[in-house]
């Protein structure tokens, strides 16, 4: 398990997060708010509000609302949160609401210590806090009741909203209650935590597809995301970006045209101390088009810096070069002799993976208002991360992040993009500089060529088989930019097992497979080059996106190699030995849910059909949601892939809301499919070529297939379901390509040209 | 001042002739359902009507669409109420939103000249408005089930008119 999920300190959590912050003195307490005033006007008015919990407030009407700490990007998790709560406090749903947190820390992560949202933990990880505190409230209301109506609370019932005293047919609301006052107990943690939760099977809420509390909102306009902030006295910008992606610095800004757009205020060059932009120059105006103008009317004259020459080429020849040495890298496993074992094999395979740069995209560009009022620096963003943005902003102002208020929002999209905080740089900057509130909206084009995007990564692995045709051995090197290293959070980072100091597991994570392989070793290698010219980011489902695409695509060639069904050679291999006991067991189940449900193996598929099977620990061995993928593509033979359906199961033991674990696991596996077949960014000259969607292109809808999806729900903890079938998708398309035609891709995305070229050999 | 005829008010915009009237309708007007996503007419997320058409605000300038008549997502319905916007409840639709306002403005455009459109024509129609969090398959569930309601509306107060 890496460090991360393990319950933190708040004072080492606190220290670790200023170890990022460039240049500013880690002195006092970091996001501490309690003494600064003015903050939280709003709580202070409102002494009428039943507050058993940090996490929600029941108002004497009755209403219910929970704050939610997590970023909100799609995945409805403040309507999960609010079910949660609901099951345990005896609520009625129509009585729920939901509010997003500011950054203040009593509204952290139980877990991760911080405001965070990623890695599919949310639901995980918050399981457990929301259920006590639903029960706290409960039991604090129940009391209260008991108390007013003059019975002993042992006989009250708690449903919808209300308290029932069936004996005396007496009963509350909740609203009376609150309105009574008498609902007054508080908890220690120590009396939370030995608060009985209801068991699976008294569920009411757990399970059931109530309708998400946002949704309506999001489709009459009203939802307000970043860039529908409005501010009094509010001006814009509009950000220019220099042509390569990281490293350029501005070496003058020639205004005298921007001067003459209407509505130009100023041009800011942002003094970027956090390291996090670099080369980039701001244009203030009264109105966005007008900043927009002002910025393309700006003369700007880089030093392009370090990294002008570089392309994607010249990033892989750099991660060929690492992986060939001897000592590069750090082990994550290490497992028996794997050198030794391929020396002695009967059969060795060779092969190499590779996945392009990606790009987030979400369809909110980024954006952020910034604003300072008195000693307080105002930040109206959607962000992910709003512990880390929240100090990246404060950095940018020089300021202590203890003055930062970050005001979270819907977010148009997350999938990682939104953990950074780049956008708040040119906000704050240029707030600061003209005295006024500004929002900063980046174009598309900005968007695209300033992404933290999913890195360039390259594979080897060798697999040895004995004279019996069994898997004795793999190795696997995995180059890539480091995303999480980038953060400079030690927390993020999981110590090597040969003492070689940390490496970003959020690279290789899914290489610890649970596949029974005795000798096995998997090496995370930085590529340097990369890392500097292409900050990266985690792009949904980070590492096991490209570490499944080379484990179970190299799972598919030895079975082909030995000639073994590729479905039932995983099955063999998945024993639940030794540390695989469990885990191996519940991913062979999906495996076979998935099997059954597309009708592997008793379907006869037409001339150029095939299916292909990848099953997945995503994302972390510690976390993992168990998913399995079936791909039912048609090869043409110029080489085009059409793929006909996708059927991926997914344990994720417990479903607290069905139909959005299927909408997001329908989501993700499009994804999957998104990433393999048609999303592909490329560097030229130090810059990211792709600037808009007609050169960046998700999936559309007349690229979609029918995917079916299979929820297996065994009573055991929840899991995460935003990003596992992102990454079993790839390797399917790609091991049914294989089936279908005998062309075997190991690049992605997949090209009608691979596939045709391989076809050929 | 250019004047815009938008959800049935008239309200002048200080604004240039060039400018996109996305940024009008949103920054000027302060309706904010009308999103930004590409400013290049690729992705959908600014979809309005002008004269019943579906058009992308951000390729659109204010000066073009002066004495036309421009619907946006908040006058599409007066309660939040078109069947596209009750059908997107019924389907839970949305994950993030961001790209929703254009896609029903976008469904709404067909639904309007063609009520009993098929799964092609839907995905012809739709093609040009991107979702990133892919809930195309119930956007088009969505588009068939209030296609189909405002089918049997329109069935019933036929019915009635001979009464």
């Amino acid at each position: 398990m890496n460090k991360h999920v393990k319950n933190v300190t708040a004072e080492a959590t606190d220290l670790s997060r200023r170890s990022f912050l460039v240049g500013t003195a880690a002195t006092g307490l970091v996001l501490g708010y309690a003494g600064v005033p003015g903050i939280y006007p709003a709580a202070a008015a409102a002494p009428a509000n039943f507050e058993p919990s940090v996490w929600y407030a029941i108002s004497p009407d009755g209403l219910v609302t929970v704050t939610c700490g997590k970023a909100d990007m799609g995945q409805h998790i403040a309507s999960t949160m609010a079910q949660i709560v609901c099951e345990e406090l005896g609520a009625k749903w129509s009585d729920m609401r939901v509010a997003l947190a500011s950054n203040d820390p009593k509204f952290n992560d139980p877990v991760l210590g911080a405001q965070i949202t990623g890695g599919s933990w949310s639901t995980m990880m918050n399981f457990d806090a929301m259920s006590r505190a639903g029960a706290a409230g409960r039991i604090a209301l129940t009391e209260g009741a008991a108390a007013a109506m003059g019975v002993p609370a042992s006989e009250l019932v708690v449903r919808d909203s209300v308290i029932v005293h069936p004996k005396s047919r007496k009963q509350m609301s909740f609203a009376d209650v609150v309105k009574s006052g008498k609902a007054t107990k508080t908890f220690t943690p120590d009396e939370l935590k030995a608060i009985k939760l209801k068991t699976p099977d008294q569920y009411t809420m757990i399970g059931v597809s109530v309708p998400q509390l946002d949704i309506p909102s999001k489709t009459n306009g009203t939802a307000k995301y970043g860039i529908d902030v409005m501010l009094p006295g509010m001006v814009y910008g509009a950000v220019v970006t220099p042509p390569v992606r990281f490293g350029a610095t501005v070496k003058s800004v020639d205004d005298s045209a921007a001067k003459k757009v209407p509505g130009f205020i100023k041009a800011v060059t942002l003094d970027d101390k956090t390291g996090t932009t670099s080369g980039w120059v701001v244009a203030v105006a009264s109105t966005y088009a007008n900043a927009k103008k002002a910025a393309q009317a700006l003369k700007v004259a880089y030093d392009n810096g370090p990294n002008a020459k570089l392309s994607s080429q010249s990033l892989l020849d750099e991660a060929m070069r690492l992986q060939k040495l001897e000592d590069s890298g750090q082990f994550f496993v290490k497992d028996g002799d794997p050198v030794a074992a391929l020396g002695s094999a009967a059969k060795v395979l060779e092969a190499e993976y590779t996945t392009s740069i990606n790009i987030h995209a979400p369809l909110e560009p980024m954006n952020a208002t910034a604003e300072f009022k008195g000693d307080i620096l105002h930040i109206y963003s959607g962000n992910q991360f709003a512990t880390r943005s929240g100090a990246i902003a404060a950095g940018a102002a020089g300021i202590d992040p203890k003055f930062v208020v970050m005001h979270q929002m819907w977010l148009g999209g997350g999938f990682g993009r939104r953990l950074d905080a780049d956008m708040m740089i040119p906000a704050v900057q240029a707030a600061k500089a003209v005295g006024k509130p500004v929002k900063v909206i980046y174009t598309r084009e900005n968007d695209m060529t300033m992404d933290f995007s999913r890195p360039l990564t390259y594979q080897k692995v060798k697999a040895g088989v004995d004279g019996d045709g069994k898997l004795i051995a793999i190795s696997h090197d995995v180059v890539s930019a480091w995303p999480t290293a980038r953060w400079g959070i030690p927390d993020f980072l999981t110590p090597s097992v040969d003492k070689k100091g940390p490496l970003d597991s959020f690279t290789v994570n899914g290489a610890d497979f649970f596949y029974t392989v005795p000798n096995h070793y998997v090496r995370a290698i930085k590529n340097e080059l990369a890392h500097n010219a292409t900050p990266s980011g985690q792009l949904r489902s980070v590492a096991p996106g490209w570490t499944f695409w080379a484990v179970e695509s190299m799972i598919d060639e030895i079975a082909a190699a030995t000639g073994k069904d590729p479905a039932e050679f995983r099955i063999s291999l998945l024993d639940g030995a030794g540390k695989n006991d469990g885990g191996a067991q519940r991913l062979r189940n999906t495996l076979l849910a998935a099997m059954g449900l597309s009708g592997y193996g008793t379907k006869q598929l037409p001339r150029g059909e095939g299916m292909g099977v990848a099953c997945v620990s995503s994302q972390e061995r510690a976390t993992a949601s168990w998913t399995a993928c079936v791909a039912h593509v048609a090869v043409a033979p110029s080489g085009a892939v059409t793929v006909k359906k996708l059927t991926v199961a997914t344990d994720v033991g417990t479903q607290v809301h069905p139909e959005n674990i299927r909408a997001q696991v329908e989501g993700a596996a499009l994804w999957g499919l998104s990433l393999a077949m048609y999303e592909k960014a490329t560097l030229k000259d130090g810059g990211i070529e792709q600037t808009n969607f007609d050169s960046y292109t998700p999936l559309r809808m007349s690229q979609t297939p029918e995917v079916a999806v299979a929820v297996i729900a065994n009573g055991e903890k929840a899991t995460g379901v935003g990003e596992p079938a992102v990454t079993v998708v790839a390797p399917a398309i790609g091991n049914a390509i294989f089936n279908a035609c005998g062309a075997r891709v190991r690049a992605l995305p997949i090209t009608a040209e691979a596939v045709k070229a391989s076809m050929k050999a | 001042m250019p004047t815009l005829t938008i959800n049935g008010r008239s309200l002048s915009v200080d604004a240039a002739n060039d400018t996109p009237l996305l940024w009008a309708i949103r920054e000027q007007l302060q309706m904010t359902g009308t999103k930004f996503g590409c400013g290049a007419g690729l992705c959908g997320a600014c979809t309005v009507h002008v004269n019943g058409e579906a058009v992308r605000s951000c390729q659109t300038m204010v000066g073009d669409v002066a004495g036309k008549k421009i619907t946006t997502i908040e006058g599409l319905s007066a309660k939040g109420d078109h069947p596209l916007q009750k059908a997107w409840i019924a389907e839970q639709v949305p994950q993030c939103g961001y790209c929703q306002s254009g896609q029903i403005m976008q469904a709404a455009s067909l639904l309007a000249k063609n009520p009993n459109p098929t799964k092609e024509e839907v995905v012809a129609h739709m093609d040009g408005n991107l979702c990133r969090c892919m809930t195309y398959s119930r956007i088009q569930k969505a588009i068939m089930r209030a296609a189909s309601e405002m089918r049997t509306a329109s069935a019933t107060s036929s019915e009635r008119r001979p009464t």
